[in-house]
């Protein structure tokens, strides 16, 4: 399977990537295009290999025993696997979003800081304030908490705490953002504003998303990619592939006739 | 279209069940009865447990209370210089407290116990250095009258306790009728006073009850825990770290957890072989020091550290993990900004625990030397000490029946010891617990 | 076409066999009006005109009943891919059948007036006409219910037909008219009759072209316009 025609300029490209758990193949023979200009969506039942792929797409793969990439994957040309390339810069321009909201337990504040500290982003402390204050705006959520920076960020709503979570990513200024399923615990209301806010952040960072609706994939990507059985299956423009997607196997996936 | 109808040949249809029947009430009710039996047998085990406990407490306060009790006499002292051996010179002079210190106070004593009549021989063979403290708190007592109290031998201390049993016959009550003659005579003049013992707490161990301490001792515990905390807490969390964030999966890791756990299983005794065959044998460290017991329990405790450790680690959701890696943190970064502070309750929990159950271990202690007579309270790591468990056991073992109600004292302060530590874990545990 | 796998969530098969068996039936009852309308007329039955007009109500009622169903579908299913091109192209054919109904009524409104009047000779195209128009209704429906695309395809070519019908029927009228001026009413309403029947045959190849769609996804090449009685010009 290869690519649907890219973007004009891919940030991230992955060519025929194979990823092993051990024996047994996760992904076979991957190739796909990642723009800055739009949302990608990767769908695919359970166990397809969609989680698995963007995870080798910040190497948070690394941290698996056992686990083993094959193939090429760049970030503005440069291969991330390469030797010269440090894992903890690349995972400072890919951030990264988990399924559940994973706030560190400390403060509002200290959530948003820890990244631009780790990576000594911030001259002072006026500098660190304007940082987390532009994050936490960014991220949509700075009016909700601007009164209470230094309450923990467990306590806040599971919504709130997501878009923490994004304010934390997006305080490093990343290229690429890659959310895994960051919506499956929240409820229609607080996911409509997750949505509403990676619609609002497209342009700015290439976003890459693993879902498991359907619906929300068709609402908030410009492309999407459908991978079963650790290939891909399909990459095209959104609106293609939910009206009228070519392969049999996408189809019956997202009409709901796969088992 | 597929088609709707996927019949399958009718099968024999259950009957509904039917909830209200005889039977089915009766099996409601039998398992309501087992549940209600089995909450009653809970609390009876419950009962039992506490009543042992109480009967334990109960024994030893009873025996244990009047041990931090002494009875003294009262005495009128003349500091005489003639009597003392020293010249009122040499006193005014620039080593006055040291000619003083060195004075005659045991001869001092003698004189002023004639003025107990026939019961002269009852002060306690140490009196006389309270006599000798008085006058070097106040040297212009000298050449003046002043009224002391001092220590009483043990079976006066016993008599003016009523722990004889005087109505017994004379050759099983285990107190002369001179002893119980001299002590109706001091008793008789009001010259006797029971009071709280300070000394017993501040004290080193003694061959005579009345001025033995369980201080010595509970200062060996102290140093000798402070060694097996220093060395076991650190070796012990850096191991679990290593183990769960570091170690490669497969064959060595499983041999490593599985000697961990068996080391966590043996028996503290041998755990002394090897402190006798390599730290006093082998390294030459000094014998019955708190250095040495503090090693050879740091190696007893730390299996305990290192498994309560992985634990406390282990239950660090893998999410905040994630979360720190996402954001570009290095594994060493992840591990001390994240896991280890949100470990440290229960891995401070477990170390409590662990340095606990070192402050009530004998036997290792036992073959490095740690159950010598010390009787002067440590000054060092490397001096002769003992420990508070080595000093219960050493006076349970004396014939002298004055340290029947010191044991028990001891054994009350070293609970008060354990209880202490373990009222701290838990409130460590409290304080930092975080929830995610 | 291949058959379609049964969606995992089988009631939701149900739902679209519903809308389907409405929409067939619209399709039938459109056959049946047209042939109604169309017998009255060359009859010159009053009562069967009648009862034909009387019968466009049930087409009304099967329109709202479709169109009902398809919203539910798409609110409560949220429908994809060929799903939705379904649901959306049955929505669309049920309006495009409802407005052949009005087309089969009006044809069985014009029987009283055309029944006062002389027959006129023209008048025997319009049953073959009629018949037509009936078998391309017939097998869009057939296509739609099987997802044929390529029979779909085949119907497009097939309007042409119809528009060659009409063409002649136009022409053979307007002559007939400037020979006997006072046939000119009829021969008008028979003209309105052919023209219902060509904006039928159109309206079906355009469902025909939503069956396509439906079943592929693409939307067929233009199709050719073969009715050239806008530019006719008679001489006087």
């Amino acid at each position: 399977m290869n690519t649907a025609a890219g973007s004009p300029v891919p940030k991230m490209t992955a060519r025929n990537v194979n990823v092993f758990y051990g024996q047994k193949q996760a992904i076979k023979d991957v190739s796909i295009d990642v723009s800055r200009e739009h949302v990608t969506a990767f769908i695919g039942p359970s166990g397809c290999g969609k989680s698995t792929f963007l995870r080798c797409l910040n190497r948070m793969n690394d941290t698996v025993d056992g686990a083993r990439v094959e193939g090429r994957i760049e970030l503005d040309g440069q291969d991330i696997y390469a030797s010269v390339m440090d894992v903890v810069q690349l995972r400072a321009r890919v951030g990264m979003v988990f399924q559940k909201p994973n706030p560190f337990p400390k403060s509002i504040y200290e959530n948003v800081a820890y990244g631009p500290r780790l990576h000594g982003l911030a001259r002072s402390r006026a500098d660190m304030d304007e940082i987390v204050e532009s994050a936490l705006r960014r991220a949509g959520l700075w009016d909700e908490v601007k009164d209470r920076l230094g309450e923990s960020g467990t306590a806040m709503s599971g919504g709130q705490q997501q878009r923490l979570c994004i304010a934390r990513a997006i305080a490093v200024d990343p290229e690429v953002i890659l959310m895994d399923e960051p919506c499956s615990a929240l409820d229609p209301i607080a996911t409509a504003r997750i949505e509403e806010l990676i619609d609002e952040l497209r342009g700015r960072y290439a976003i890459v998303i693993v879902t498991h609706n359907m619906q929300q994939a068709a609402r908030v990507s410009q492309k999407t990619a459908f991978f079963h059985l650790g290939t891909l299956v399909e990459y095209d423009d959104t609106s293609a592939i939910f009206t009228n997607p070519k392969a049999t196997r996408t189809k019956d996936y997202i009409t709901g006739r796969y088992g | 279209m597929a088609s709707m109808s996927d019949s399958r040949p009718p099968k024999a249809e259950r009957q509904p069940t039917d909830w209200t029947t005889a039977a089915m009430q009766r099996r409601i009710a039998a398992r309501y009865r087992g549940e209600r039996n089995f909450r009653r047998l809970g609390a009876a085990a419950l009962v039992i447990a506490a009543g042992f406990l109480a009967f334990l407490l109960f024994t030893i306060v009873r025996d244990g209370a009047s041990g931090f009790l002494r009875t003294e006499a009262r005495i009128d002292v003349t500091f005489d210089a003639t009597t003392l051996g020293v010249d009122p010179a040499a006193i005014a002079g620039p080593n006055g407290k040291a000619v003083l210190a060195r004075a005659d106070y045991p001869g001092l004593l003698l004189k002023a116990a004639e003025q107990l009549g026939p019961a002269e021989g009852t002060l306690s063979d140490a009196a006389w250095l309270d006599l000798r403290a008085a006058l070097l708190a106040d040297p212009s007592l000298l050449g003046k009258r002043a009224t002391l109290w001092v220590p009483v031998r043990s079976q006066i201390d016993l008599l003016a306790k009523g722990k004889y049993d005087l109505a017994a016959p004379a050759d099983s009550r285990g107190v002369s009728d001179r002893e119980v003659a001299n002590w109706r005579w001091l008793d008789s003049r009001g010259l006797l006073r029971t009071g709280f013992n300070s000394a017993f707490l501040t004290g080193a161990d003694s061959t005579e009850p009345e001025l033995a301490g369980i201080g010595g001792a509970a200062l060996g515990s102290l140093l000798t825990v402070l060694v097996t905390i220093a060395i076991a807490f650190p070796l012990g969390v850096l191991s679990a770290v290593w183990l769960e964030e570091f170690a490669p999966r497969g064959r060595i890791a499983d041999i490593i957890e599985l000697s961990i756990n068996n080391l966590a299983a043996v028996p503290s005794i041998i755990f002394g072989l090897l402190g006798l065959a390599f730290f006093l044998n082998f390294a030459g460290m000094p014998r019955s020091a708190p250095l040495v017991g503090g090693i050879t329990l740091a190696l007893m405790i730390m299996p305990v550290i290192v498994i309560a450790s992985r634990v406390a680690i282990k239950a660090v959701p893998p999410s905040i993990r994630d979360a720190a890696l996402g954001i570009g943190a290095s594994p060493i970064q992840v591990v001390f900004h994240h896991v280890l502070p949100l470990a440290l309750p229960g891995i401070m929990t477990g170390t409590i625990i662990g340095v606990a159950r070192a402050l009530g271990e004998t036997a290792p202690l036992l073959l490095i030397g740690m159950r010598a007579f010390v009787t002067d309270v440590p000054q060092g790591f490397t001096q002769p000490a003992t420990v508070l468990p080595m000093q219960v056991f050493l006076w349970s073992d004396d014939v002298q029946r004055g340290f029947v109600e010191k044991t028990s004292a001891a054994i009350i302060v070293l609970l008060v010891v354990l209880i202490a530590m373990n009222s701290l874990a838990i409130y460590l545990r409290n304080r930092f617990e975080r929830r995610w | 076409m291949a058959e379609n796998a049964a969606h995992t969530v089988k009631s939701f098969d149900e739902d679209i066999a519903q809308l389907r068996a409405v929409i067939t039936r619209m399709g039938g009852l459109c056959e049946t009006q047209i042939a109604d309308a169309v017998d009255a007329l060359v009859a010159r039955n009053v009562e069967a005109a009648a009862r034909v007009v009387e019968q466009d109500k049930r087409m009304d009622a099967l329109e709202t009943e479709a169109e009902a169903l398809a919203l539910r579908i798409i609110a409560l299913r949220a429908p994809l891919a060929d799903d939705l091109r379904e649901v959306v192209a049955a929505m669309k054919i049920a309006g495009v059948m409802e407005r052949i109904g009005d087309y089969a009524k009006n044809i069985a409104k014009r029987t009283p007036v055309v029944a006062q009047s002389q027959p006129i000779g023209p008048a025997v195209i319009v049953p073959e006409m009629a018949r037509a128009v009936i078998e391309i209704i017939r097998d869009t429906l057939d296509a739609f219910v099987d997802r044929d695309a390529e029979k779909a395809l085949a119907i497009l070519q097939r309007d042409q037909q119809v528009d060659e019908y009409y063409n002649s029927l136009f022409r053979a009228l307007l002559t007939f008219m400037m020979e006997n001026p006072n046939t000119i009413t009829p021969s008008t309403h028979l003209l309105f009759v052919a023209k219902n029947l060509e904006r039928i045959g159109d309206h079906a190849t355009s469902v025909a072209e939503m069956v396509h769609f439906t079943a592929t996804g693409q939307r067929p090449a233009e199709r050719p316009k073969t009715d050239s009685t806008s530019s006719v010009y008679t001489p006087h």
